[in-house]
């Protein structure tokens, strides 16, 4: 390069050039919470991508916060546009806890978590506390949405705060079992509303 | 934004606006190198690091940890910019392992890894062997460090060449309010004889 543009190599301001194909993580979208019902990334909204762009989506949680104790936040997708999140999943999770009096703990599969192709939401990271220094922090990973030929898998990783004062950790892997392209996702508490927290979408380049 | 600009958003060729880190997302901070080194310290504020509110995730990445002697390798924060390193902390942890002969292999969780409101560093993982191709190497994830209404989030996994070869996995949180504003990783006893520790930033805007 040369010029304007080799200037500005590394620059955080200014122009340069996108990277190409380097396998970096593009930021896309932020949403904060606050007191929300849900938080939905819908391709095409608010500069949102959720397309074939990317091959890889990920998603990161921090310091979701519930307004009250045991909150569960959960996750859906869309063929539609945002206009319905009901695709059948199916999905697998376990979970590592600890307490912190040292008098319990644990690894185990989590039937209650799981879903076999059911169309309501998906749990990621369950029962978090709702005292103010709680909450719960992870990770999506969201492959090929686009693809009209795979059904869409996913991963979550994430480790929170319970309210019973655990720290726990809880994976998630399944798959959307539809070939339409997903092209919208939504977040949500299984009860009340996201009082507060971080959602970012990343593209990941090839 | 407007112009050409504005309809690159979200693209990956032509040009587009530099994110505000600079060079994308996942930054690279610094880069510690051991070598007979009892300690490698990520400290804010000192040698170009930076472990505040710039980035909401930090990702301490390890390569080839080799160990002078057979022990476990470590972690801990400070909240004093590395005055001290001791924040009490609760993590739960489970492995899969198995060992080269074949044996032992399984999955479970593991209480002599784990600790519950305690200042001690933590354990990466069961003890690495120090054969010359020995190593550990893996991720450690916090987030949002700087924050001084949450307790601190970790989420870890390693691989490790011990007595067996184990994957390893660990969570927890440093229970504090105070912002978390230095790492130190070390060996269990005897020093870190050789490998890197890599620090990114990964941006939200």
């Amino acid at each position: 390069m040369s010029g304007i543009i080799a200037q500005n190599t590394l620059d955080g301001s200014g122009l340069i050039k996108s990277p190409e194909g380097g396998g970096a993580w593009n930021f896309i979208k932020k949403l904060t919470a606050s007191g929300d019902a849900d938080l939905s990334f819908v391709d095409g909204t608010d500069d949102v991508v959720l397309d074939s762009t990317y091959k890889t989506y990920v998603f990161t949680f921090n310091n979701i916060h519930p307004e009250t104790d045991n909150g569960i936040l959960q996750f859906n997708l869309s063929i539609d546009g945002g206009s319905n999140y009901n695709v059948a999943k199916t999905t697998t999770a376990f979970r590592s806890y600890h307490d912190e009096g040292g008098s319990s703990t644990g690894f185990e599969y989590t039937a209650a978590n799981d879903l076999a192709q059911g169309t309501g939401p998906q749990m990621i990271i369950p029962v978090i506390g709702a005292d103010n220094d709680q909450s719960g922090s992870g990770s999506l990973h969201l492959f090929n949405p686009s693809s009209t030929t795979f059904v869409k898998h996913f991963m979550s990783r994430s480790t929170f705060a319970q309210s019973s004062e655990y720290t726990e950790t809880c994976y998630v892997g399944g798959y959307g079992n539809t070939t339409s392209a997903v092209d919208a996702i939504q977040f949500s508490m299984d009860s009340d509303n996201i009082d507060a927290g971080d959602i970012c979408l990343y593209g990941i380049s090839t | 934004m407007s112009g050409i600009i504005s309809q690159n958003v979200g693209r990956t060729s032509g040009l587009v606006k530099a994110v505000a880190a600079g060079g994308g997302v996942w930054t690279l901070i610094k880069t510690l190198t051991a070598s007979a080194d009892s300690d490698l310290s990520f400290v804010d504020g000192t040698d170009d690091v930076v472990l505040d509110s710039t980035y909401p995730i930090y990702v301490f990445k390890f390569i080839n940890i080799h160990p002078e002697s057979v022990y476990v390798f470590t972690f801990q924060g400070s909240t004093d910019t590395g005055s001290s390193y001791g924040v009490e902390a609760t993590t739960t942890f489970f492995k899969s392992q198995q060992t080269e002969a074949g044996a032992s292999a399984g999955v479970s969780y593991d209480t002599s890894m784990d600790q519950e409101q305690s200042t001690a560093f933590i354990y990466s993982g069961r003890p690495l062997a120090a054969d010359n191709d020995a190593s550990i190497s893996g991720t450690l994830t916090i987030f949002n460090p700087s924050s001084t209404t949450f307790v601190k989030h970790y989420m870890y996994s390693n691989q490790i060449m011990g007595t067996y070869c184990q994957n390893a996995f660990g969570a927890g949180y440093f229970n504090t309010t105070s912002a978390i504003d230095a790492f130190q990783f070390k060996m269990q006893t005897d020093n870190i004889d050789a490998g890197k520790i890599k620090l990114y930033g990964i941006g939200d805007s």
